[in-house]
Order: C-alpha cells, then sequence, then structure tokens
C-alpha cells in the first residue's frame, strides 16, 4: 500500500472510532436530557453514568482525529483551515460550553435542569456541524478566488444534502447511542431503562438506514463521482445493510430469560455495519480529500516523518491498551459502579 | 482590524486563557501525589482529605483545560495554516505524542476521580501518578513545538520554500527544549504550591475556625511552602540557564528582554524601566554593573549583542523588556517569601503574623501573572516571526475574514467560563466545607 494510502486509512479508522465515542457521548447527553425529568424511567441516570467517566476520552478521540489530519496532510490544512474556521470554531465553542457544564453539573446542583438542556441541545448541534463538513468536501461548493479557497455558505445552506447529511448524523449517533445504552441499562439490570433505550432503537434503525439511501441521492450534481464510486463499492454496503439487518434482528430475539433483544450481540453487529460502511465511503471517496481541488497525495507529508509518527501511534495505544482495560472493567463491567443509587 | 492581528489575537486570548487551567492541571496532580505519600507514611486522615478535596477542585479545572486545551489545539491549525504545513512535515512528532500523554492523563483521571473508592492504596497511586506524568508529559511535548517554534531545527527552506533535509529527532531536541520544557514545568509547579499557599493562608486569616481546621490548612501550608521553595529556587536556577541559551541561539530575543541596543562587553543588568527607542537605553532602572554578561556567559567580558546587530524591522516590540522584568521580578520574591516563612516557621518557630499570611495570600495570583507575563514574553518576543527567521507571522496567518466575530465569540466564551468556574469551584467549597469534611472522618 502507498503511505498516503496508509495514512488516509488510518484517518477513517480514527473517524470511525470518534464517529461511535462520540455518537455514544452526544446521544447519551442526548438521551440524558430527554428522560432528565421523567420518573418512570431512568433511562437518564444510566446515560449520564456512562457520560461521566467518558466524555474526557472521547475529547481526546476528537484532538488526535485533528491533530492526525494536520499532521499526516500538513498541504491540506491552509485548504481545511479557510474553509472550516467558522463552522468548526462554533463547533469548539459548543463542545467547551458543553465539556465544561457537564462537569458543572455534579458541582452544582441547583443548576442542574439548566446544566441538562445545554448538555441535550449540543449533543445534536455539535454532530450536525461536524457532519456538515461532509457534503463541502464532495464538490459544488467550494471555489479559487484571488488563490484562496471560499465556501459559499449560500448554495451550502439552500442545498437539500446539507440537510440530509445532518439527518444522517443524527438518526445515525441516535440509534447507536441507544443500542448501546440498551446494553449498558442490561449490564446495570436496570430494566425499565432497558425498554426504553429498545423502543427509541427499533424505530430509529430502519429511519437511520432509509435516511442514508436517500441522502445518497441528494448529493450535489458535481459529485457524480463519488456516486459512481459508491455503486462500484455495491458489495461493501450491501455486508454493511447485511450486518444491519443482523443485528437489528438481535433485537427482537428472546432471551433464555424471556425477555426481547440480545444487546451485545445487537452492539457488535451494528458496530460491524458501521465499520464496513465507513470503510466503503471512505475508498469511495478516493482519491479526494476535498473534490476536484485536492488530493490525498498531494496533502501527503514527508513519507519518512509519517513511518516515524506511525512508529509514535503504535508505541502510544500499546501503553494505553492496559489502561483502557482497567477503564473498561471499571466503568463497563463493574457492577458496584453500574448499579449505584 | 487587520486580519492577522486579529488571528493573533484570537490566537493569544485562547492561550492565555489555557494557560490558566493548564498550569494547575500540570501542578495539582503532584501536590495530590505529595498528599497521598504523606498519608500513607503518617497514617494522617487529614493528608488524605487533603487529597480528596485538591481532586474535586483538580476535576472543575481539568473539564475547563480539557475544553481550552482543544480549542488551542485545533484553533492553530486554523488560523495559521501555513504554520502547520511547516509543522505537520517537520516537528509533528511531539503534537503527537502529546496526544497520548494526554490520554493518559483523561483515562486515569477518569479512573481516579469516579473509582478511588472501589481502587486498592497501591492503584490509587499508581492512577493518580500516571496522571501526573500524562500532565506534565503534555506541558514538555507541547513545550517542545514552543521552543523549536523559538529555536527552529531539523530541516532547511529551500529558495522556492519548500522544505526539505527533514530530521524529526534534531527537530524534537532542538537547541531550546531542554531548559524551556523544564522552565515550563517547575515554573508550574510552583504556581499550583503558591496558589495552595494562598487558600491555606486566607483560611488560615479567618478568626472563626476551630483548631481541626486550622491543623489541617497548616498541614497544607508547610506542604505548599515546601514545594513552592524548592521549585521557585529550582526555576531561578533554570532561567539563569534559559538566559544563557538564549545568549547562544537567540541573541536577539535576549537583547530587546535587556533592552540592550549596542553590542557590549561588561554589559549591565536593566532592572525595571521601560526601554526608550530615542535614547536607545532603558529608562528609569536600577542597573548592576557587568551583570547581563555574567548572566550571559559566566564571565564579566562576555560579549552581549544589541539590537542595533538587526535591521530594525525584525525587533520584537520593546515592551517585552518589562514583561521580562515582571515574570523575574514576580519570580525572585516568591522565592524569598517561601524561604523567609519556613525561616519563621522552623527557625523562630513562631506563629505566622497577620502581614506574612497576607503575603502568602497574594502568592498565587502573583505567581499566575508571572505565568502569564512569562508566555507573553517569549511569544511577544520571537516576533515578527512565527518561525524565528523562517516564517513570518503575517506569512503564517489566515486570510479568513470569519476571524473577527469568532475573536468576540471565543473572549466571551473564555469571560463567561472564568466567571462561572470561580463560581462552581466557590460555591462547592462553601457547600463542602474543611470542618463538615473532618466531622465526616472522625465520625466514621
Amino acid at each position: 500500500m502507498e503511505a498516503s494510502t496508509l495514512a488516509v486509512t488510518i484517518l477513517w479508522s480514527l473517524l470511525f472510532v470518534y464517529a461511535m465515542l462520540g455518537s455514544l457521548d452526544f446521544g447519551a447527553g442526548f438521551w440524558g436530557m430527554i428522560y432528565g425529568k421523567n420518573d418512570h424511567t431512568s433511562a437518564s441516570q444510566i446515560a449520564n453514568r456512562f457520560l461521566s467517566p467518558t466524555w474526557e476520552v472521547t475529547n481526546v478521540f476528537f484532538v488526535i482525529l485533528v491533530v492526525s489530519v494536520v499532521t499526516f496532510f500538513p498541504f491540506a490544512t491552509t485548504m481545511l483551515g479557510s474553509l472550516l474556521l467558522l463552522p468548526i470554531g462554533l463547533g469548539l465553542i459548543l463542545l467547551a460550553i458543553r465539556t465544561t457544564f457537564m462537569v458543572f453539573e455534579h458541582h452544582a446542583k441547583r443548576f442542574r435542569e439548566l446544566l441538562r438542556m445545554t448538555s441535550g441541545i449540543t449533543g445534536l448541534i455539535i454532530p450536525a456541524l461536524l457532519v456538515s463538513i461532509l457534503p463541502i468536501t464532495l464538490g459544488g461548493f467550494i471555489e479559487f478566488e484571488d488563490g484562496l479557497p471560499r465556501l459559499y455558505y449560500r448554495e451550502l445552506l439552500v442545498h437539500p444534502t446539507l440537510y440530509m447529511h445532518i439527518a444522517f448524523g443524527l438518526s445515525t449517533e441516535l440509534f447507536i447511542s441507544a443500542v448501546f445504552l440498551m446494553d449498558y441499562a442490561k449490564e446495570a439490570e436496570d430494566h425499565s431503562a432497558y425498554h426504553t433505550f429498545r423502543k427509541h432503537a427499533i424505530w430509529l434503525g430502519p429511519v437511520s438506514i432509509a435516511i442514508a439511501v436517500l441522502t445518497i441521492g441528494t448529493f450535489p450534481a458535481e459529485a457524480t463521482w463519488i456516486v459512481d464510486n459508491i455503486q462500484r463499492n455495491w458489495f461493501w454496503f450491501g455486508l454493511s445493510l447485511f450486518f444491519f439487518l443482523i443485528g437489528y434482528g438481535f433485537l427482537f430475539l428472546k432471551r433464555s430469560d424471556g425477555e426481547r433483544g440480545m444487546a451485545r450481540l445487537a452492539v457488535l453487529a451494528i458496530v460491524l455495519q458501521y465499520g464496513i460502511a465507513i470503510y466503503a465511503y471512505g475508498s469511495a471517496h478516493l482519491p479526494y480529500l476535498v473534490y476536484p481541488h485536492l488530493k490525498i497525495e498531494d496533502g501527503f507529508t514527508d513519507p519518512g516523518m509519517f513511518y516515524q509518527m506511525l512508529v509514535v501511534y503504535g508505541i502510544g495505544f500499546g501503553i494505553l491498551i492496559p489502561a483502557f482495560i482497567l477503564f473498561w472493567r471499571l466503568f463497563l463491567k463493574d457492577r458496584r459502579y453500574l448499579k449505584q443509587e | 482590524m487587520d486580519i492577522v492581528v486579529m488571528a493573533r489575537a484570537l490566537f493569544g486570548a485562547s492561550l492565555g486563557f489555557h494557560i490558566i487551567y493548564a498550569t494547575i492541571g500540570v501542578g495539582v496532580p503532584v501536590m495530590i501525589i505529595i498528599a497521598e505519600v504523606l498519608y500513607w507514611i503518617k497514617k494522617d486522615s487529614d493528608y488524605a482529605l487533603m487529597a480528596r478535596r485538591w481532586t474535586k477542585g483538580f476535576a472543575i479545572v481539568l473539564a475547563v483545560s480539557i475544553a481550552s486545551g482543544t480549542i488551542v489545539g485545533v484553533l492553530i491549525s486554523l488560523l495559521f495554516p501555513s504554520f502547520m504545513e511547516i509543522v505537520g512535515q517537520v516537528i509533528a512528532l511531539p503534537f503527537q505524542m502529546e496526544i497520548f500523554a494526554f490520554l493518559i492523563e483523561a483515562v486515569f483521571m477518569s479512573i481516579y476521580l469516579y473509582a478511588a473508592d472501589r481502587l486498592s492504596p497501591s492503584l490509587r497511586l499508581v492512577s493518580i501518578i500516571s496522571v501526573a506524568i500524562g500532565a506534565t508529559a503534555s506541558a514538555v511535548l507541547i513545550t517542545d513545538v514552543h521552543a523549536w517554534m523559538n529555536t527552529p531545527a531539523g530541516f532547511r527552506i529551500t529558495p522556492s520554500g519548500d522544505v526539505t533535509d527533514i530530521n524529526p529527532w534534531a527537530a524534537f531536541f532542538n537547541p531550546s527544549f531542554g531548559v524551556t520544557a523544564i522552565h515550563v514545568t517547575l515554573s508550574a509547579y510552583m504556581t499550583v504550591s503558591f496558589i495552595i499557599a494562598s487558600i491555606a493562608a486566607l483560611r488560615l486569616m479567618k478568626s472563626k475556625i476551630t483548631q481541626a481546621e486550622r491543623n489541617y490548612h497548616k498541614k497544607a501550608l508547610t506542604i505548599a511552602l515546601y514545594f513552592g521553595a524548592i521549585t521557585s529556587l529550582a526555576t531561578a536556577v533554570n532561567g539563569h540557564e534559559t538566559a544563557q541559551m538564549l545568549h547562544e541561539y537567540n541573541p536577539r530575543k535576549l537583547a530587546a528582554a535587556e533592552g540592550l541596543f549596542e553590542t557590549t562587553r561588561y554589559a549591565p543588568l536593566s532592572i525595571g524601566g521601560y526601554t526608550s527607542l530615542e535614547d536607545q537605553r532603558v529608562k528609569y532602572a536600577v542597573e548592576i554593573p557587568y551583570a547581563l554578561s555574567f548572566l550571559a556567559g559566566d564571565r564579566f567580558d562576555t560579549e552581549v549583542k544589541g539590537l542595533n546587530e538587526y535591521p530594525e524591522e525584525l525587533w520584537p516590540p520593546l515592551y517585552v523588556h518589562v514583561l521580562f522584568n515582571i515574570m523575574v521580578g514576580i519570580g525572585s520574591l516568591l522565592i524569598v517569601v517561601a524561604f523567609l516563612a519556613l525561616f519563621w516557621k522552623h527557625i523562630l518557630k513562631r506563629e505566622f503574623p497577620g502581614w506574612m499570611l497576607a503575603l502568602l495570600v497574594t502568592s498565587g495570583p502573583l505567581a499566575m501573572i508571572a505565568i502569564e507575563t512569562g508566555w507573553c514574553f517569549s511569544c511577544i518576543g520571537r516576533q515578527p516571526w512565527t518561525i524565528t527567521d523562517v516564517l513570518r507571522t503575517e506569512n503564517a496567518a489566515t486570510q479568513s475574514p470569519s476571524v473577527g466575530i469568532l475573536f468576540v465569540l471565543f473572549l466571551s466564551l473564555y469571560i463567561i467560563l472564568l466567571f462561572v468556574t470561580g463560581f462552581v469551584l466557590k460555591n462547592y467549597f462553601k457547600r463542602n466545607p474543611v470542618s463538615k469534611d473532618l466531622s465526616a472522618d472522625t465520625l466514621g
């Protein structure tokens, strides 16, 4: 594999990890808000219990993603930096408000309601902002003026594909988080929360798939290149759909205790579904970072530098694996944490 | 306003805001380790309580630090894309390592914070040590990039502007990395010591506190004074090495710091005053003969380069002399304060009088001012360059007109967050005073 292809593969892998973690994080914030005042289900507590120890780690993956883009593809920063300054800048402000308020929630009980609202609403707006980067890269919204790239906000804001991308992002976020929190609730043996999240997973699943397919239909006219590539990758998108059906099926299977839903297996199948879909989409996006102005090899760093960075990645994640295992045991497995009042 | 100026203002404000929280985030874990270890040795539950309360405060500060650190990390790419283009090719390693250090800190912080009661004592200590290592390593690695901007190494620029002969490790171990990283780390430890001393002194000044509370705060103050005395002295020794590094690798910056125009042997050190361009000297300063030459090269006849060696358009703003003096002045003052307080306590064996407590209360804020002016000095003293002698700031900055609106939004965010953090900290510790925790400890 060429070094630049390897780099972009790592980038899509990090995007996949962040998409999963981010969906859980932002989704949990949203569900925490929706069920914050509801006494019939403890869905809100479950969501917040998951959120407390994990948001910092999720946030770090956002930084990893950004730093990887910049360090792997430094020649892309000039273009991406000027195009994305406003949307990412706004996203950062909201992210800062969200993360700080989430922590403050534990320390300032009087304002709990307000803080929870903030976490829920930003849990929708931030992913919407992030996902709106995707249509920008497809072509048709950027022109060069005096050698500087300009983003045509008006064209973007009136184009249906922006809103379909956002709808796709949000339905995916809520679907993934509902399935995962259903599993988390089961681990905590919390039946009311389990049923709440299962109910949502059941309607969100088909909705998210339908929106995903419809979104491709709204791609701008300049994006025929990627539509062709997507059609060429039909096998992988089909496989992704196959795993969705399996995962969705697990929501209905009866367990030995008579309840419906095999949560853990559903989570695994759906993670696979999105993993395959993201790589298939990523390979359809080749060779462009931003169509038609920026190909991946034009943005790529010095290959010697890149291999040094790979060593750093290897060592870094190597050191962190034991830490992640400990983390998993303490917050996702330990009954004393999961079942606390 | 000019877009470049706006971009610098936005990034400077972000960094200035982040530094407050980041400094605390680097220092507090070390203080927690000290408290945990003292608890282990002395079996005095006051130290366990100290570790617990500092952890609470740390968690609040860390949230803002992570948020602002994320902002700074992303904004630098957005605001200075041409700079990041070179960074990505030459000095990407510390950036990447920093993320892992940050990740170690985040993972173990969550563990220490939310699972402390489920961890064995040794695992708890391992967790907080990992937090401290992660935090300090983050600071050191980011400082490496800053040091490289001051003394770039590990690459060449061709006349057409391409980067060649890249050596990532030569860039990593650039000439000023060692001294600067030690300077940042020690000064962060020192600042947090004095912040803790400030808080303890403030509590001790209150008339209505119980003996148990008084003992608790005295222990906290003692830890802070010892650690503060050691780290402030070490920072000063290292500061001297920094001056020698500047003399060797960045004489223009040293000349601006000292307001020296003509290249001189037996150069005097000017303390205070301001640099006057017309008079070509520092006005209203106290001059110590030969001291600058001695500081720069350990010999009185060392030749120190003056600003007139360089074209005026390459001079940093002359007010950096003032920034430099504030940093050095506060640093020196705090050494005196820490040793005086320890002398009072151990040699005179007397209670601290009111004026001494008042002095100690000011030490934390003063240390933070020194940190801020120090960073301002280092970054403004590098102007007009973003990468010294390689990339000018005006060429590094973005051309995007959205900077103006973002500046207003971010500035509002920082002001709000400063107030909210203060409010939350105050509110939390008001609802959970030491007296409450102390009585809870004796009960069970």
